[in-house]
């Protein structure tokens, strides 16, 4: 009864109620305190687990689809896994699985992606994080995010389509093959500036304003207030973010199964078709695929090889976001 | 002391940063530098938008312009009496047909529904299709059209002298209403916009309650132990996986070790000519529903994670059990971030293509898809089949598409944000 506090004049019928029950209860039993049993709320919180836990399921599927798959592909006779990991040519007609030719495809279209893509995101979001008015950057930021909304395969049209005649037109049309790395590797830079852009300009915005008014009181221009002072305490956000756009840029796949080429070829020439790893897995899982044949598990083992180097990347990515980040208070 | 003062003295003069005119000079040049980094800086966002531009008017450009039509039949040609054909009536266009068309062309479309049974418009296209038989022997950009315009007929009057040029608009209605054909003059999106729906409704069938569910998971039973961790940082790395790779997944397990049930020989049981064992709306649905997924639940976390525990507390002290604070504080509070972060996540599943074509989207179907076990293909799909074909009319169909994708997904976003604001309001 004493726990019960007296709040008598706010209450008074709450308290009267709840004093008389208690205490008729108290000369029952000892009350309930423990906590009822609910079977529908456990069986909720159950379902609802499982929905978490099937990401992990998924990952689970990834690994083994790929892992198994590829199993079988470098078990075949044909397929020697130091051959595969060494020689440049790709010709699976007469089982030479020399994975190099691929590889270095996407390597020349990632590596001209990000010739636009770092600097052009970069520098937009310094202008969009440190020089833009807020009304200017409501205007721009929604079209960068247009950019971004744009289906790849748009992208793919566009290189095909208008990067590349643009390029023949520059460079002479007996130079560019009308499929090319380079155009589409452009093309991939401009889907990827939006990313790059975004996330350095979160990095930006997160320094805190005190640096700046510190930099500007010790007379610094605004530009070497950006460069010297901002842009270093964000060093690790955007790392992360160029990390994470090579990872896109190697994983995408509509631009170059359109404007790259279709047929695997060993070149440094940005002007000539050569397939990338996504290219060839679209190309052939695209065509009439016969299962249980070494072209069907090939693909896997390309698709592996293209999971790890993401992954890789993103855990990096991640990393470095996480070890490097300046904390201030 | 005065030694003191006139070394202060001494030091005003020259500054740390140089004597007065060199600073002055120095600082000149400073501000040149950040004007000229300024200028860089505002070139980069605008080589952005220059590409955007560059985009839009490229697409553009090729959906609309001149082409050089010939027929095989002249429409005047088949006009009775001075009646155009476009006048005549059934029975005068089933003669017509009759007359015209070859008996086993004839044949086999009478096997399709008799001709008799079809109405005047069927019939009027058939005649178009079958009889008149136009061809597209070439076609001009939209910019060459209005610009050159006379070069253009020049060229058209020298290389088809038969030939009637006339400017078409590659995006109508005709192109949205019909199936895919081999013919460009007669291909339309029907099928792949009607696949893409099926596919989009299948992905959020699946993909909302799943994410929406392990989104609460997370943010409100999950306590911070190992397992629950490794949910969190493995849905992360999830969304980091290139989309080819769940087109393989989905390839692997939907296509080849559920095909009794993606291709529906265990729901329906009835074996449908259309489908191919397992590469169905289905198969291509639940790619995309695990494809999309991590983006769902990261977006619905942050929704959930946005109600203020006020709100929490306040049903707790109610006495409400937990998953009544949930369902009627916390979810009705969070729905329209949900709703948002769901319908981008729809968006980049409608614009998905590498998956579907691992999954196995038919190259060539021209039946609408009328279950979740027909064969299918999507409008990216049809755009990448389109671009990859070398003909010029197919290059402008691919534009068209385009343009009916975009449109999609411009209505689609308008949604969201009506949605999300009409939400909004009944909140507060």
């Amino acid at each position: 009864m004493s726990e019960v506090p007296n709040r008598e004049g706010e209450f008074p019928l709450a308290t009267a109620l709840s004093a008389r029950s208690l205490a008729r209860r108290a000369a029952a039993a000892p009350p309930e305190l423990r906590k009822k049993r609910r079977p529908l709320e456990l069986l909720i919180q159950a379902f609802l687990f499982a929905c978490g836990a099937i990401s992990i399921l998924t990952t689970i599927g990834i690994v083994y689809v790929l892992g198994s798959q590829s199993w079988l592909f470098f078990r075949s006779p044909e397929v020697d896994i130091l051959e595969f990991l060494t020689t440049t040519s790709w010709v699976p007609a007469v089982g030479q699985f020399g994975i190099w030719s691929l590889v270095n495809a996407t390597m020349m279209t990632t590596t001209f992606a990000m010739i636009v893509a770092l600097p052009l995101g970069l520098a937009s979001a310094i202008y969009l994080s440190e020089y833009a008015s807020p009304g200017v950057r409501n205007v721009l930021k929604p079209i960068l995010e247009v950019l971004a909304g744009i289906p790849t395969v748009v992208y793919g049209y566009f290189a095909l389509t208008f990067m590349t005649p643009l390029l023949r037109a520059i460079f002479g049309r007996d130079v560019v093959e009308i499929y090319n790395t380079a155009s589409a590797g452009l093309v991939m830079g401009i889907l990827i500036l939006p990313l790059v852009s975004s996330m350095s300009e979160d990095a930006l915005s997160a320094v805190p304003r005190s640096l700046r008014e510190a930099a500007y009181a010790l007379g610094a221009t605004r530009l070497e207030t950006a460069i010297q002072v901002v842009v270093p305490a964000a060093l690790s956000g955007i790392t992360a973010a160029f990390i994470l756009a090579v990872s896109r840029a190697v994983g995408e796949t509509m631009i170059v199964a359109i404007a790259a080429g279709a047929g695997p070829a060993f070149t440094f020439n940005p002007f000539k078709a050569a397939e990338t790893m996504t290219g060839h897995i679209v190309r052939i899982s695209g065509g009439d695929l016969s299962y249980d044949s070494i072209d069907y598990d090939s693909i896997f083992a390309i698709g592996l090889l293209l999971f790890l180097m993401t992954l890789a990347l993103n855990l990096i990515s991640r990393a470095i976001m996480h070890r490097f980040r300046e904390v201030y208070e | 002391m005065n030694k003191v003062s006139k070394l202060t003295a001494a030091r005003m003069e020259s500054t740390p940063f140089g004597e007065d005119a060199q600073l002055k000079r120095n600082l000149v040049a400073r501000h040149r530098t950040g004007s000229l980094w300024h200028a860089l800086f505002l070139l980069a966002l605008a080589i952005g938008i220059v590409a955007l531009t560059a985009l839009i008017y490229n697409i553009l450009d090729q959906s609309f312009g001149l082409v050089a039509l010939e027929v095989k039949v002249e429409p005047r040609e088949l006009a009775q009496d001075g009646v155009p054909i476009e006048e005549l009536s059934k029975e005068q266009l089933i003669t017509l047909l009759e007359a015209r068309v070859s008996k086993g062309v004839l044949r086999r479309l009478k096997a399709e529904q008799p001709l008799e049974q079809r109405d005047r418009e069927e019939l009027l296209s058939l005649v178009y299709e079958r009889v008149v038989q136009p061809k597209v022997v070439q076609s001009w950009s939209l910019t060459d059209s209005l610009l050159k315009r006379h070069s253009v007929e020049m060229e058209a009057a020298q290389k088809y002298p038969s030939a009637r040029l006339e400017f078409r608009s590659w995006v109508n209605p005709h192109f949205i209403t019909q199936p895919q054909s081999s013919d460009p003059q007669l291909a339309g999106v029907r099928t792949a916009i009607l696949g893409s729906l099926w596919t989009i409704a299948i992905t959020i069938l699946v993909a909302f309650p799943l994410g929406v569910g392990a989104a609460i998971y997370l943010e409100e039973y999950a306590t911070d132990n190992a397992l629950n961790r490794i949910i969190q940082t493995n849905i992360n790395n999830l969304a980091g996986v290139p989309s080819i790779i769940y087109g393989m997944l989905g390839l692997a397990i939907f296509v080849r070790a559920l095909e009794p049930f993606t291709s529906g020989a265990l729901v329906g049981g009835v074996a449908d000519p259309t489908t191919a064992n397992g590469r169905t709306i289905m198969s291509a649905g639940l790619t995309l529903a695990l494809l999309v997924l991590p983006l769902l639940i990261v977006n619905a976390q942050e929704a959930i994670r946005a109600v203020p525990n006020s709100l929490r507390e306040a049903g707790y002290a109610l006495g409400a059990t937990k998953w009544q604070v949930i369902w009627h504080h916390v979810l009705p509070n969070a729905l329209p971030g949900i709703l948002t972060g769901t319908i981008l996540s729809i968006s980049r599943a409608m614009g998905e293509t590498a998956p579907l074509i691992v999954v196995g989207a038919s190259t060539y179907i021209v039946y609408d898809p009328h279950s979740p076990f027909s064969k299918f293909t999507t409008l990216p799909v049809q755009i990448y089949q389109w671009t990859a074909r070398p003909q010029q009319e197919f290059r402008n169909l691919a534009a068209a598409a385009v343009i009916v994708l975009l449109v999609l997904l411009l209505t689609l976003n308008a949604a969201a944000i009506i949605m999300r604001n009409r939400f909004s309001r009944r909140m507060i």
